[in-house]
């Protein structure tokens, strides 16, 4: 089993890297811009051959913006079903874009802090990631790739409107900000809900760790904008860097500096529970493996552990995933032998830690 | 902040007025756990479902005078209808076809219907001092709101810079 992917697997990605301002917390800031081009219709009545279209147009673009030479195409509509699925591990494509039809593509820098996908949603979904709280960064690449690709496509743009796009919840700026955290000590003591209560009240989404509609897998969630017409990037960009985001992060870290004092040995308890059951386990599912990570890494941030180093932490909670478990193995697995073979590489990498 | 008048142990955190008909006014405070327990909180997560709301609110929609059944984008050939079906426009053009219920739903799921922030560089230039005004006032509001009149002294005084240049 090769492919055009193998050696993307065996990278961290840009995501997990653990670096950057309040990462311990914040594990990636990742904004994505919705963009469609004038004269072609949204993609539900697109036909295969408008599709194809499309996605010569947006290849034509890039190849003429000097500033996206570097960015790789991958033709998502020509992949199986285990390389689609190790993008969306990657968030280099949504489950959207993996299950679609017809034809689509993904344009990424080799680093992966940046893509385009086509024919999503939309004609182009421009993304940039970085690792830790950096929306500015973020901003600024995102707002260069949109002017880039702009000066070679003509836009979908309404005077009243702003960016014209598909589903009218994402028309305006046709941003999305999603801050993905961490917040294993809040999960444990029952105060998830008053963060879903204070973003709901901002008009804000949490969502599980690959977007829209899915579950929180290791006490990782992302609040992401919901409004997009009538407020400024810079405005949304705002309320994320200056309100949202702190005030989470800071009441994370109260909670385990509560939790620390007032409960040490429970705290004790989740920590070493977690890491006797990922150095033993002989059997184990991602997301029975995500939920211990979860604890160890909150154990490492909180100072009760050190005999394990955070790059080795941050490697594991991306290959454990089914697509990158496959990958790295070299062949397809059931669901019971990837089973076997994740509890086996979590006890391989653990012990020689 | 008091205790728990039913604990006697944790802070109240959970404080009720009850006013019957005949306007007499009873009060109870609550720790989390006695107004659990007494059945005053939903236990249940409480659930948003954007899509429902949104499907529901276009098909209540009834336009003045337009029947909307009737709207069809004369160039991508989607109805009003398949649109409320699927939540998905069929082309930029429709923006125009289905402006007037359209611009309700924007009300409803932005809060506003007119664009702010980033333009097309090539229609950027002639666009941004009114936009920038804009901006400027719906800031200058929220400061009046907040009470911060240092940040809203400033801002009147870009708004007239600007007015005026």
């Amino acid at each position: 089993m090769s492919g055009p992917l193998d050696q993307v697997a065996r990278q961290p990605g840009e995501w997990l890297r653990g670096t950057g301002p309040l990462h311990e917390i914040v594990i990636s800031t990742r904004i994505r811009l919705a963009r469609n081009i004038r004269g072609f219709p949204f993609l539900p009545r697109a036909d295969v051959d408008t599709r194809r279209e499309i996605v010569e147009t947006v290849r034509s673009a890039v190849r003429r913006a000097t500033l996206l030479k570097d960015h790789v195409c991958v033709d998502v509509d020509a992949l199986d079903e285990l390389d689609r699925t190790l993008l969306v591990e990657r968030q280099l494509i949504s489950r959207q874009h993996a299950d679609g039809s017809g034809p689509r593509v993904v344009f990424f820098e080799p680093s992966e802090a940046s893509g385009i996908m086509v024919n999503e949603e939309d004609h182009l979904r421009i993304q940039t990631m970085r690792s830790g709280l950096q929306i500015d960064a973020a901003w600024e690449q995102i707002n260069a790739l949109d002017d880039a690709l702009e000066a070679h496509l003509d836009y979908a743009f309404h005077s009243q409107y702003g960016y014209l796009t598909a589903c009218p919840t994402n028309v305006g700026t046709g941003i999305r900000v999603s801050v993905m955290l961490h917040l294993p000590a809040l999960r444990l003591t029952n105060e998830l809900e008053k963060v879903g209560q204070a973003a709901r009240d901002m008009k804000l989404a949490v969502r599980g760790l690959h977007g829209e509609g899915t579950e929180a897998l290791g006490d990782f969630f992302q609040i992401s904008n919901q409004i997009t017409l009538g407020r400024s990037e810079e405005e949304i960009i705002d309320d994320f860097r200056n309100v949202v985001i702190p005030k989470i992060v800071e009441y994370e870290q109260a909670t385990r500096q509560a939790l620390l004092k007032h409960r040490p040995h429970a705290l004790d308890d989740k920590i070493w529970r977690a890491i006797g059951l990922l150095k033993n386990a002989r059997l184990i599912s991602s997301h029975e493996a995500m939920q211990y990570l979860s604890h160890v890494r909150m154990g490492l941030h909180v100072g009760r552990l050190d005999n394990i180093d955070l790059p080795t932490l941050n490697e594991l909670f991306l290959q454990i995933q089914p697509a990158h478990l496959q990958k790295l193995h070299g062949e397809r697995l059931t669901g019971e032998q990837r089973s076997i073979e994740r509890a086996a590489f979590i006890r391989a990498r653990l012990h020689t830690n | 902040m008091g205790l728990c008048e039913r604990c006697k142990k944790a802070q109240a955190t959970f404080h009720l007025t009850n006013i019957d008909r005949s306007g007499n006014k009873t009060e109870r405070h609550l720790c989390d756990r006695c107004a659990g327990e007494e059945g005053l909180l939903h236990t249940g997560k409480p659930t948003l479902d954007v899509d429902e709301l949104l499907q529901n609110f276009i098909s209540t929609s009834k336009s003045g005078g337009v029947d909307l059944s009737s709207l069809v984008c004369d160039q991508c050939g989607i109805s009003y209808v398949e649109f409320r079906n699927q939540g998905l426009l069929g082309c930029p053009h429709d923006y125009d076809v289905f402006k007037e219920p359209l611009t309700r739903l924007l009300e409803r799921t932005h809060g506003a219907t007119q664009h702010e922030g980033k333009v097309p560089k090539s229609l950027d230039a002639a666009r941004k001092p009114q936009r920038d005004i804009r901006r400027l006032k719906r800031q200058l509001e929220e400061a009046v709101a907040g009470e911060d009149y240092e940040r809203a002294a400033k801002l009147r005084d870009r708004i007239r810079e600007l007015e005026n240049s």
